[in-house]
């Protein structure tokens, strides 16, 4: 492309930036909003709602009780997502294109009917739904998208490396948590770190199941009808800015390691 | 292909160990997660099926009791057709102003920034950034930027195009301007995840051979990122189909811009009619099916994940 199209793409792709920017920063703006009773307006500004996120109604429990769901639900689907990968990419076994539907099918279906289905399971089996509940679901969704992120990283390892674990006398064992956990690492932290956002996140499956506990999302929907309290405007930008810095470190130090290889 | 753009990247590479074992090992590897599968997804759908054919008890208002009561299917489809219409509609519209948005973006960041490593995986940050505020509160975000109090709608009336005090939430436009803003990163990733690892030499070679960037545009570089365009539709199309946060009236809708999802959650959770969300999820359920079926059928079952 020549010309004015070189040009284009760069003034459409800064602007295409810019729109799905504008959210957040209204969002982090809202949280130093000087919102006495709603926070609809921009009345001034202020770092008092940092000072004092707690003090809206509930907002800080919800948040725990959506950390606590999200890290059980991170720490049960990647167990056994990694588990599924790695036996997807090293061994043969019977059914394994019915397995690798039954894993692809949860991504396929609208978060609406996998709680709607989980609601009605927990409903006929007279389990009470609550923050219980919500874990076992949430660990559902997650699990296809653990086994999706750890299997291209099984994928690219070479088995040379364990082979010759073997050769020098390794135990299976041992050849697993010496040689080829280490290598998976990457791709279960990244699973993990995904399972972790799309858990935290989750509105619809955990309506359906959530019962009388509330999480950060179902709070915000709750708070939604009388305006968002500037005190969940603190929260998120608070997470956001943390998921950021983290990206931005991981970015960073695999850039500089990459680095350091080509120089080797 | 479907998924794997999405989640992992450009750097799975298609080559599969070639020592494929037989061993009791995988069983032990695949039965706790198999089994969590059949537990928590197969039977949920199962029971979505018992209950979307029973019928009212009649000695106890309000409780049903199991029965084949397939008229669910057809009072629910009588009653919210137009809703599955406008979720169709809507989705389509959303899925299709993505890809407009998404593609250059998706363009720009694989192929325009490629000598630029580090600008590169900034521009990549910036795409998933999105995903780090809760979707409600980016949701709520557009809805008080369009609400009468707004700049849009300040700006928009002052030049006389909007009457004053008329707000733009609760209108379809909105609607679907939700739809399209949170699905926006669904769409862009696949697609960047081809076009990240096409080889620029085929652009050189069509240039050389005197192709417009129009002919090498559709010739070379749409083709080889039909994949991830594909899967880039499927993600966006999905749970925008689903989706019952931008269309309710708390957010950007209004009662005339109720999808499917809403429905299904007003049935569920408010009206109790367990039977008829039950019917509307499998009928959604089985539309989205046949849709991703079709998709499979083009590009194999090997590229599922």
């Amino acid at each position: 492309m020549k010309g004015f199209g070189k040009y284009a793409i760069w003034v459409y792709s800064i602007m295409a930036f810019v729109f799905l920017l504008i959210p957040i920063a209204y969002t982090v703006a809202f949280s130093f909003n000087d919102s006495r009773r709603t926070n609809i307006i921009w009345n001034g500004f202020t770092l008092d709602n940092w000072f004092t996120v707690c003090e809206a109604q509930g907002v800080c429990e919800a948040f725990g009780n959506s950390l606590l769901i999200g890290l059980a639900a991170t720490v049960l689907a990647t167990t056994l997502g990694t588990m599924i990968a790695i036996a997807l990419v090293r061994y043969r076994f019977k059914f394994r294109n019915a397995t690798t539907l039954l894993i692809f099918l949860p991504m396929a279906t609208p978060e609406v009917v996998l709680g709607a289905g989980l609601a009605a399971q927990f409903l006929q089996a007279g389990v009470p739904k609550g923050i219980g509940t919500v874990i076992l679901a949430h660990t559902l969704f997650c699990l296809s998208f653990v086994v999706v992120t750890v299997r291209s990283r099984v994928v690219s390892l070479n088995p040379a490396l364990e082979e010759a674990g073997r050769d020098l006398y390794a135990s299976p064992v041992q050849v697993f948590w010496r040689i080829t956990f280490p290598m998976l690492l990457p791709g279960i932290v990244a699973a993990a770190l995904l399972s972790f956002a799309l858990s935290f996140d989750d509105f619809i499956i955990t309506n359906f199941n959530r019962g009388a506990d509330v999480t950060f999302p179902s709070y915000i929907y709750t708070a939604a009808a009388r305006g968002i309290p500037a005190e969940a405007n603190v929260i998120a930008s608070a997470v956001f800015f943390l998921a950021i810095a983290l990206v931005l470190i991981a970015q960073i130090s695999a850039g500089i390691r990459r680095r350091r290889l080509a120089s080797v | 292909m479907a998924f794997t753009a999405f989640a992992g990247g450009a750097s799975a590479p298609a080559v599969e160990p070639a020592a494929r074992r037989r061993s009791p090992i995988a069983l032990f590897l695949l039965l706790p997660g198999i089994f969590y599968l059949v537990l928590f997804f197969v039977t949920p759908l199962i029971s979505l099926v018992i209950t979307s054919l029973q019928e009212p008890d009649p000695l106890i208002f309000g409780q049903y009791v199991n029965a084949f009561n397939w008229q669910n299917y057809v009072s629910v489809m009588e009653q919210y057709w137009s809703h599955a219409l406008r979720s169709a509609g809507y989705a389509a519209l959303a899925t299709l102003f993505a890809l407009l948005i998404g593609f250059p973006l998706a363009y720009f960041i694989g192929i325009t920034l490629r000598p630029f490593p580090l600008i590169q995986s900034l521009a990549l940050v910036l795409v998933i950034a999105p995903f780090f505020i809760s979707f409600l509160l980016r949701t709520l975000a557009w809805k008080q930027i369009f609400s009468v109090e707004g700049p849009v709608a300040g700006i928009l009336s002052s030049l006389g195009a909007l009457p004053p005090g008329v707000s733009i939430t609760g209108t379809t436009f909105s609607v679907i301007f939700g739809l399209t803003y949170n699905f926006i990163p669904f769409m862009v990733l696949p697609i960047y995840a081809t076009l990240v690892s096409l080889d620029l030499r085929l652009l050189e070679a069509s240039n050389d051979l005197y192709g417009s960037p129009a002919t090498t545009f559709r010739t070379v570089t749409l083709p080889l990122s039909a994949a991830g365009v594909m899967s880039g539709t499927l993600l966006t199309f999905i749970p925008a189909a689903g989706d019952y946060i931008n269309a309710s009236r708390e957010f950007l809708g209004a009662t005339d811009t109720a999808m499917i999802g809403n429905v299904i959650e007003a049935n569920f959770l408010v009206l109790q009619n367990f039977p008829a969300a039950a019917a509307l999820s499998l009928i959604l359920m089985a539309f989205i099916l046949v849709l991703v079926a079709a998709y499979v059928k083009r590009s194999g079952t090997e590229d599922l994940l």
